[in-house]
């Protein structure tokens, strides 16, 4: 069975055209990068050639991009990098909805003597800028912000973000783990000092990613080695895994618009479709601020992980805000910040597409989770019938 | 992905004896929304007393449903001294096995199949016996002694797999990890003996808990700390920021300041709150 996948949050397929575009680097083009000979040293040239194509992705110079094994790295290497570059400064200032990469970093170095501020959201995901800038002191020495949420897809304001935190002086990182390659970004426009991104989130492999870092901004390496990446991030370069990101750079940017119309155009066929034929389904985050692929819709009164097997009985992959899932027993801390209700949370069902959907594909789920809802409110003990008047 | 065996997935697919039975002889309710998942068993009994029909509602995730189908089936055709001696063990051996993480599953069925019947028997459901040891899914000391004993559980995740309890803010561990001390016959740890302190010793060691301890931790809701002085046992701090106005902090100053200061200073410190 072809799967219809949805998840694309989660992981995406290589575009063939990347995988294309690595395999002579598993075959014929093997030499280090390092070496002095030109079968080597070509290896080096492709590479930057890759860099490149990153940084024209991001609107930044090739020199300003630090590969790294993926995106948790790049978050790790970002904050740790400006801590060790103000040790005097103790302070970091984040978010309630981070992903676990800095929300568990962030979680960690408060027990290692860091103060960390986590700055809540409303029930529509949304930032509180003012409790924010209160927050800020002489002492903090990093603000992180995610550009985009991986669970509703929710865009912080990285414009007033940027203006805020560089008049305090304050180094300013972004997760855009989920925003490179589905909204257009450029670094230049605003002062970000470090972004992350994940290639397997936009069509590259796993295993590889990416941390701008903005001339001028102090910074001390995470993996300390040789002077691979101008000394930035030490280990022999995961060369095939470069070329595909460099191609996939490329293969996001000529789809951005594709991405920004006819996927979001399916997003918003599928959510204004479930939510018209199944009632007490409630559509989660701030739908003015998102990302064109992203949908977290709730269904009331029945739990995620059920749902998630039942259409998986289909083919039809997505993910789930309910605590089943993840073997925690809690739900996501994300729709929890939102002060999602637990009738909703627990049946929190997240779909993400990608270039690769169709409509056809839409249709389907349309016309399958329907009677899978139904099942699972006939077998719900808390589902008193469509007047939302459950116990 | 979870790996579940086929007869969970057959039962989540297809489950058995889903619905309401319409003047049950016994009715157990457990579980909430709130916790993601909830039972409702009904029972019926025919002449010879046996269960003639189970049925059951249930929310939450696949095993939480297969659970419950399969006590059903486990239920019919049993007086209720048989069905009584059924385990949550039973119900996850009648499915092949649980995932570990998800035995909690087969502990609701068995809750509920212990209401059900004490429902049946008249005798006022039974008060939830104990004390709540696990606030954030309400269960109590009772419970988790009895699914440690019966399951022969040794550690703390454990018990968050059968039960659920500490499997939220994490506060309940240490009691959690008594009473499973208390059922291995094991004697609590003991306390490590306060080694003797010297007064400069003593407030230099104050000092370094509040700035890297207790600050920080107050620092994260905007409240913050002040050292007075320190005379013998007694310890004068203000409280400051967020702290100086909150209701709670009284509570914050006795159960974690100087909780704090006893653990890792000496048990003899009292912590009296100075204010201007």
């Amino acid at each position: 069975m072809n799967p219809l996948y949805f998840d694309n949050n989660a992981t995406t397929r290589v575009a063939p055209e990347v995988v294309e575009s690595m395999l002579p680097y598993f075959t014929e083009y093997y030499g280090n990068p390092s070496s002095m000979h030109t079968f080597g040293g070509s290896v080096g040239r492709q590479i930057n050639d890759a860099r490149a194509k990153m940084a024209d992705l991001l609107g930044a110079s090739p020199e300003e991009i630090v590969f790294t094994s993926c995106g948790t790295e790049s978050d790790s290497t970002a904050i740790m990098a400006a801590l060790r570059s103000n040790p005097d400064k103790k302070h970091i200032i984040t978010s309630r909805v981070e992903h676990p990469a800095i929300k568990n970093l962030c979680e960690y170095l408060a027990k290692t003597g860091y103060r960390v501020t986590f700055v809540p959201v409303d029930h529509k995901g949304r930032l509180d800028m003012d409790y924010l800038i209160r927050h800020l002191t002489d002492d903090t020495a990093i603000a992180s912000f995610m550009w985009a949420n991986n669970e509703t897809g929710v865009i912080f304001p990285i414009d007033d973000l940027t203006g805020i935190l560089s008049e305090r002086g304050v180094i300013f990182h972004t997760d855009a783990v989920q925003a490179v390659g589905k909204v257009p970004i450029d670094v230049k426009k605003t002062r970000i000092d470090m972004l992350s991104l994940s290639g397997h989130k936009l069509h590259a492999p796993k295993g590889i990613g990416a941390l701008y870092v903005r001339k001028g901004t102090k910074f001390s390496p995470f993996l300390i080695g040789g002077h691979q990446e101008k000394g930035r991030r030490g280990g022999t370069e995961n060369v095939a895994s470069i070329i595909g990101l460099g191609r996939a750079s490329d293969f996001v940017a000529e789809h951005m618009t594709e991405e920004n119309t006819r996927v979001k155009f399916l997003r918003d066929k599928l959510e204004t479709q479930l939510v018209q034929k199944i009632s007490n389904t409630l559509v989660n985050g701030d739908t003015d601020n998102r990302l064109p692929n992203t949908s977290s819709i709730a269904f009331e009164f029945v739990e995620g992980e059920s749902i998630l097997l039942m259409m998986n009985e289909f083919g039809i992959c997505a993910s789930s805000g309910s605590a089943c899932t993840s073997g925690s027993l809690e739900p996501s801390h994300v729709l929890r910040a939102m002060g999602v209700p637990f009738t909703a949370a627990h049946g929190t069902i997240r779909f993400s597409l990608s270039i690769y959907n169709t409509e056809p594909e839409i249709d389907l789920i349309v016309e399958k989770l329907p009677p899978i809802i139904d099942r699972l409110r006939a077998m719900s003990p808390f589902w008193k019938g469509s007047c939302g008047c459950a116990t | 992905m979870w790996e579940y065996t086929d007869k969970v997935k057959d039962h989540f697919l297809n489950p058995r004896n889903v619905g309401e039975i319409e003047n049950p002889d016994g009715v157990g309710e457990v579980g909430s929304l709130a916790c993601g998942d909830a039972l409702t068993l009904y029972f019926k009994l025919d002449d010879q007393q046996r269960i003639k029909e189970a049925k059951f509602k249930t929310f939450g995730c696949a095993s939480a449903i297969a659970s419950s189908s399969a006590l059903t089936e486990m239920l019919i055709g049993k007086t209720l001294e048989e069905a009584e001696t059924i385990t949550n063990e039973n119900i996850a051996e009648y499915l092949g096995g649980l995932p570990r993480e998800k035995m909690h599953c087969s502990v609701m069925g068995r809750d509920a199949l212990e209401k059900a019947i004490t429902c049946y028997r008249g005798s006022a459901e039974k008060k939830i016996e104990g004390d709540i040891v696990c606030e954030c899914f309400g269960v109590t000391d009772i419970q988790i002694e009895r699914t440690v004993r019966e399951n022969h559980l040794t550690t703390i995740e454990q018990v968050t797999d059968y039960v659920k309890a500490g499997g939220g803010c994490g506060n309940c561990h240490d009691k959690i990890q008594e009473i499973i001390n208390t059922v291995l016959g094991k004697e609590a740890p003991a306390r490590k003996k306060s080694p003797v302190l010297t007064n400069l010793q003593k407030i230099k060691l104050i000092e370094q808990t509040l700035e890297r301890e207790i600050k920080p931790a107050l620092n994260k809701d905007g409240g913050d700390i002040e050292l007075i002085d320190v005379s013998g046992n007694i310890v004068q701090v203000r409280l400051r920021g967020t702290c100086a106005t909150c209701k709670k902090s009284q509570i914050t100053l006795k159960n974690y300041v100087e909780a704090k200061l006893r653990e890792l200073v000496t048990p003899e410190l009292v912590v009296e709150e100075v204010t201007l």
